[in-house]
Parts: structure tokens; C-alpha cells; sequence
């Protein structure tokens, strides 16, 4: 289809055809290994078709292989930029089938945890999506919070990034009093501070809203249809929350607000992850504060590992954990699905057991499969460097998108 | 079942099941509601109207997943699961068909446009065809791909492996070659229902006497010969060969045996100087001469 001279609003006096370019495989703006084949025409973009799979990697065939618990670090590698709401999921899928109980300071530590890795993705997407519209010095600020969220990772699991520390039952290990003493500091002082100041550069910036307001608007009907979850359909005015709807661990106890858009464009999904970040440093105050002693792990010992300790003096748990991590424990045959409020939005398992210690089936519902499909309607009209600024509202991650 | 674990709680199931299976009626196969869930199983022909009904009638406006599950067992073999979302009733539910390789299931774009990708990757994964599905092309897998690798028959490591070629200058797709086997462990316990011989026990599973017409022999892997009774009722059979020669089994025949040297081996050269042997050496009083060897562990 040609357009014709007089209405092609980006080209001079000469006719053009649409043409296609690929954007990625390899693009800075991609987040990742995204191509997209666009029809363009002069600037405008007339057709996007994403191809997405350059990193799939079997993650749901792999873990039919796995037991349960050997299934676990896969989660970390699917959104390795909020791995323990991967996580989440996944242990909530096993203890719903197990029907096991979480002692609560264990359910506080999720939560807390949970709340750390929203604020520590949303660290990154917050930089990468300014960044991707023109500004530098925000995303340098940003990764100084995300920095101290990684090293508050690792002081609790070992792991700056995988941490594999959420298990079925309740958590690997305590975290030391120390750690919760700085955090409540961090909450208290720095994150605000760093906070604050990259985004007193960025929300009321003219070129950043030139670059993102109007931009991608999607209607309610839309949203609902095209399977939107998180901050995409929140900035579409629909206040839906899994954390507050369908509250899991102890979120129920938690109080706190959900952000919603007013206008569906970049802007606004751009400014629900900022009051999300003030939301998740509250939620996490009030865990801090009223976090019970007690045990991490559930007494079951069918399903939560004895400590160390009680297996050097008796025989019995020394049996319990040779088991468990050999064998590993049996699921009940059936089959739940479990979604929970990623920092992307909603991520889902679907878990099928055959009653065995492998899952017979782990489908991942990843938050970023609607979301990219939907890039071809929302940036129809749009200009071409719009992409990126559509792309870095969804914030898309490869591994989760592709499994 | 009191409900132990903290998963999300999303509204009560109380009635709905029932309340679905009536407004579904014939389109129904079964329902149940288990660990919370309700999985409403329907015709394959009637997804649509199903959903639709479940889209407009009952408030499901979301259409989350769909996934795809493998019973290679079953005659149509594979499972296709709608996960719905209701905003504003807060709840789900799953809706399941059944279908075969060459029985296509109705898409669902028609409801739902977020079904188009969920469709295809069905349709990569499993095979499943959805017919009038518009773009029902590969996704996740690589370009020109063959086989459906989440089947069950499916081998993990697949069929094809790829790497650089430096001599090519480009990448090259090759059979996968194993650099050692697939670490496949089973944990089976023998205690608990493992229906197999464990290695190394195929002497332990004495002969079955004469057995019930009905029950069936527990497969045996490996050796088939392995579970009938050793005896050793012939020389043949202890495998130990022909008997040796009489004459060889003897000791040493004497006239063979090496004589005993006398006096000087033949051959031996004379001494080629005259000078007296040396006395022996006294022997030293204990070792407490600094040039005895080193007592161990000094």
C-alpha cells in the first residue's frame, strides 16, 4: 500500500512505499532478544509482528524432569530481574496442593522479599524506560537502589540474583536480625532520598513527557481483552491488584494502596510503577514491624528439610533430609493454577501433578505474552522511536517471555 | 479439607461449580472441584459457546492462559486449559477439551484477541491445530523447527543441536551428540511400589510357583536369562571348560625340574684378580652410629 503525496505527513514530495525493517534481534532497546518485523511507512509504523522464542529454553519441559524442589532455581531465570516473585508462584502452586502451612514469619518474609525484588525491578524498567527515551543520568541513580537491593538479596540467600530462597513450606533460611535492622534503615533514609531525586529528574520533565504521554493508549474494553495484568492494566484505570483481590501469604494483614492511571499511555503506567515502588517501601515497613519470631520452615517434615542441627543427633531427621533431597517429596495428584501479583503483573502456574515427586506438567503463564502481543495495535500510528518507549512500558523481560 | 496453605484466596467457590455445570448443560462433560479449583471439562465442539456463555453470562472477562497438557495414554491425547479470570466476580475457573492430533479445537480469538499467541504456542508445544485461528504460526520455537518438543515423547535433549562453524562461518544445525548419557534418576523406592527389579537384586526374586491366572509377572529389565534358577548338573554348564591334561595337572614332571646348581655355574668367568676375599664386617652394636639409617618416623 502506497501512501499517497499528500498525506504522507513524514516525506517531502517524493511517493514512497511502505517498507520493513527488523528491530533486534539485537537492539539496546529491546530488553533483551526481541525481534520485530515492522511495515513502515516513512516514520510511521503501520504493522509491527514481534517474534518472540530467541530465548526460549524448554524451562517447562525441563522442570517435568526435575523434582519439585530441583525445579525451584528455574523460576529465578525466567524475569531474572525480579526473581523471587518468580518464586512466588511456583512454592504457593506446591503448597496449594500439598495443603501445607506456612508458619507466619515465613509468610513475612515473602512478603517482605517479595516487596524488595517490585522495587528492585522496577529499579531497572524505571532506568531502562528513560533511558530508552534519551536521559542517562535517572538509570545510573536508579541502579544505585537496585545495587542495594541485590546486596540486601545476598545477605539474605547468597544470591544477589538467583537466590532460590522461597521454598515449599516456607523459606530456606532465616535472615539475620542485623539485615532487618538495615533495611528498616534503607526504607527509612536512602531509598527515599536516591529515590526522590532521580525522580524529581524524570516525571515532570518535558522531553519525558513528550516522549511518553498519549502514547500507546489502550481503552479499559482493551486492557480486559488483550489479557493486560499489573501496571498495564492499572494505568488503564482499572484497579485490579492480586495482592489486594486475591491476597496470598500475608498481604491480607498489609495496608496499602493501588495506583491506577487516569489516561492509558506510557506516562501513566510509567507513574504507577513510581507509586508502587512508595507502596512496596510501605508494606515493607509494616512487615519489619510487625514481623513474628518463630520458625521459617513448616514442621512437616515430609515437605520442610530438618535443620543441621537436629541432624547430627537424630537418626530420623537424618533420614527426613537424605530423603527430601534425594527423592524429594510426593504431590498429590491434580492440578491448581496459582497467580500471583508479579512486579510485571499477573504470573501464573499452572501445576499439574500425577501424585509423584516430579511435576507432570508446570505451564508458566508469562505477564509479558499479552502484553507484547498487544505492541502491534498499540503502536499502530505511532512513530518509529515510540516503539521503545512502548516497549519500556510494558517492561519486558526475555526470560519470563520466553521460557 | 481446611485450608492450610497461604496461596491467594480469591472468592468463594461455594455454589459455583453447580451453578456453572446448570448454565453450561449439554456442553458440559464433567465438573469437579478440586483443591480449590474448579475445572469445568466441556465438549470440544461447544469452547466457544462455552466461553462466550462463561465471557457474557457469567463475568469471566479475562482469558488469562491457555495451556496445554500431554496424557499420551488418553485417546486424544492432549488436554487444552482456558485459565478465566473474573474481574469483578474475583474468582476463576478452568475450562478444559480434549483433543487429538488430527481434531482441531475452535479458536477463541474471536472472543478473546489475546488468544491468537496463547493459540500458537499450543499449537508449537503440542501440536494442537485451532482451527480458524488466523496466524497460526510456530513461536517460541527456532525457524523451520519440526516436532512439537513438549510432547511426552519428546526427547529432552531434542534432535538437533547447533553451533558455530568456523569453517562455515555460520551456524550449523547437527544431530545432538551426548558427551555422556542423559542423567535421567529415578527415586523410586523399593519399599514403596517401585514394580521393577532393582540392578544387582535379579537373584533375590526367587521363581514365581505356579502363577494366579490373572496376575501378571512384574516386568524384568536386562537379562531375561537372569531369573531362572542356576544349577550345575553337567560339567558343560559350570562353565569352566574342558579338564585339564592329566599329565599337566601333575606338579612338575621330575626330569623336567631345573638341576640343582653344583659347584660353579657353567660359564661363569674365573676371578680376574687373586687377591684374599675381605673378612665380613662386624656387625655394629644397635643403630646409635649416625650413619645407620634413619629410624621411620624421625
Amino acid at each position: 500500500m502506497s501512501m499517497q503525496l499528500e498525506q504522507s505527513p513524514t516525506t517531502g514530495d517524493e511517493v514512497i512505499t511502505n517498507y520493513t525493517i527488523n528491530f533486534g534481534p539485537q537492539h539496546p532497546a529491546a530488553h533483551g532478544v526481541l525481534r520485530m518485523v515492522m511495515e513502515l511507512d516513512g516514520e510511521i509504523i503501520e504493522r509491527i509482528d514481534p517474534h518472540v522464542g530467541l530465548l526460549h529454553r524448554g524451562t517447562e519441559k525441563l522442570i517435568e524432569h526435575k523434582t519439585y524442589l530441583q525445579a525451584l532455581p528455574y523460576f529465578d531465570r525466567l524475569d531474572y530481574c525480579s526473581p523471587l516473585a518468580m518464586e512466588h508462584s511456583y512454592v504457593l502452586a506446591v503448597e496449594k496442593l500439598l495443603n501445607v502451612e506456612v508458619p507466619l514469619r515465613a509468610q513475612y518474609l515473602r512478603v517482605l522479599f517479595a516487596e524488595l525484588t517490585r522495587i528492585c525491578n522496577h529499579m531497572l524498567n524505571m532506568g531502562s524506560h528513560v533511558m530508552d527515551v534519551g536521559a542517562m543520568t535517572p538509570n545510573l541513580w536508579l541502579f544505585e537502589i537496585r545495587e542495594d537491593c541485590l546486596n540486601f538479596f545476598e545477605r539474605a540467600s547468597g544470591a544477589r540474583m538467583h537466590a532460590a530462597w522461597y521454598r515449599p513450606g516456607g523459606v530456606h533460611q532465616d535472615v539475620p536480625l542485623k539485615l532487618l535492622a538495615d533495611l528498616s534503615e534503607w526504607l527509612d533514609t536512602r531509598l527515599p532520598r536516591l529515590f526522590e531525586d532521580a525522580m524529581s529528574l524524570v516525571v515532570d520533565n518535558r522531553i519525558f513527557k513528550q516522549r511518553n504521554v498519549d502514547i500507546a493508549v489502550v481503552s479499559k474494553e482493551d486492557a480486559v481483552a488483550w489479557g493486560f495484568s499489573g501496571p498495564m492494566i492499572r494505568a488503564a484505570g482499572i484497579p485490579w491488584d492480586l495482592r489486594k483481590s486475591q491476597p496470598y501469604d500475608v498481604y491480607d494483614r498489609m495496608d496499602f494502596e493501588i495506583p491506577v492511571g487516569t489516561n492509558s499511555d506510557c506516562y501513566d503506567r510509567f507513574m504507577v510503577r513510581v507509586e508502587e515502588v512508595r507502596q512496596s517501601a510501605r508494606i515493607m515497613k509494616q512487615c519489619l514491624a510487625e514481623m513474628p519470631e518463630g520458625p521459617v520452615m513448616t514442621a512437616d517434615r515430609k515437605v520442610g528439610p530438618p535443620k543441621r542441627g537436629e541432624m547430627k543427633s537424630s537418626m530420623e531427621s537424618l533420614i527426613h533430609h537424605f530423603k527430601l533431597y534425594t527423592e524429594g517429596f510426593h504431590v498429590p495428584a491434580g492440578e491448581v493454577y496459582v497467580a500471583t501479583e508479579s512486579p510485571k503483573g499477573e504470573f501464573g502456574v499452572y501445576l499439574v501433578s500425577d501424585g509423584g515427586n516430579k511435576p507432570y506438567r508446570c505451564k508458566i503463564r508469562p505477564t509479558a505474552f499479552s502484553h507484547l502481543q498487544a505492541m502491534d495495535f498499540m503502536s499502530k500510528g505511532h512513530m518509529l522511536p515510540d516503539a521503545t518507549a512502548i516497549l519500556g512500558a510494558i517492561d519486558v523481560v526475555f526470560g519470563e517471555c520466553d521460557r | 479439607m481446611a485450608v492450610l496453605h497461604s496461596a491467594p484466596r480469591f472468592s468463594s467457590n461455594e455454589g459455583v461449580c453447580e451453578a456453572l455445570s446448570g448454565a453450561l448443560g449439554a456442553m458440559l462433560v464433567s465438573a469437579k472441584e478440586e483443591f480449590g479449583e474448579i475445572v469445568l471439562t466441556v465438549a470440544r465442539d461447544a469452547i466457544v459457546d462455552a466461553l462466550r456463555l462463561l465471557r457474557d453470562g457469567h463475568g469471566y472477562q479475562q482469558l488469562m492462559e491457555i495451556a496445554g497438557v500431554d496424557y499420551p495414554e488418553r485417546v486424544e491425547r492432549f488436554e487444552v486449559v482456558y485459565m478465566l479470570l473474573s474481574l469483578t466476580r474475583n474468582h476463576r475457573v478452568l475450562v478444559k477439551v480434549s483433543a487429538a492430533e488430527d481434531t482441531p479445537v475452535p479458536t477463541v480469538t474471536t472472543l478473546w484477541p489475546v488468544a491468537g499467541w496463547l493459540e500458537r504456542e499450543v499449537y508449537d508445544m503440542y501440536g494442537v491445530v485451532f482451527a480458524g485461528n488466523p496466524d497460526l504460526r510456530r513461536i517460541l520455537t527456532d525457524y523451520g523447527f519440526e516436532g512439537h518438543p513438549f510432547r511426552k515423547d519428546f526427547p529432552l535433549t531434542g534432535y538437533q543441536e547447533l553451533r558455530y562453524s568456523e569453517e562455515d562461518k555460520r551456524v550449523v544445525y547437527e544431530p545432538v551428540k551426548l558427551a555422556q548419557d542423559l542423567r535421567s534418576f529415578d527415586f523410586m523406592s523399593p519399599w514403596e511400589g517401585a514394580d521393577y527389579v532393582l540392578p544387582g537384586d535379579e537373584k533375590a526374586a526367587a521363581p514365581t510357583p505356579a502363577p494366579a491366572p490373572v496376575a501378571t509377572k512384574p516386568e524384568v529389565k536386562g537379562d531375561p536369562k537372569a531369573n531362572t534358577p542356576k544349577t550345575t548338573d553337567t560339567p558343560a554348564k559350570t562353565g569352566a571348560g574342558e579338564p585339564a591334561n592329566a599329565e599337566a595337572a601333575k606338579p612338575v614332571a621330575k626330569k623336567a625340574a631345573p638341576k640343582k646348581a653344583s659347584g660353579a655355574e657353567p660359564g661363569a668367568p674365573a676371578p680376574t684378580e687373586s687377591r684374599p676375599s675381605r673378612a665380613p664386617r662386624k656387625k655394629k652394636a644397635g643403630n646409635e652410629g649416625g650413619a645407620g639409617p634413619a629410624p621411620e618416623g624421625s
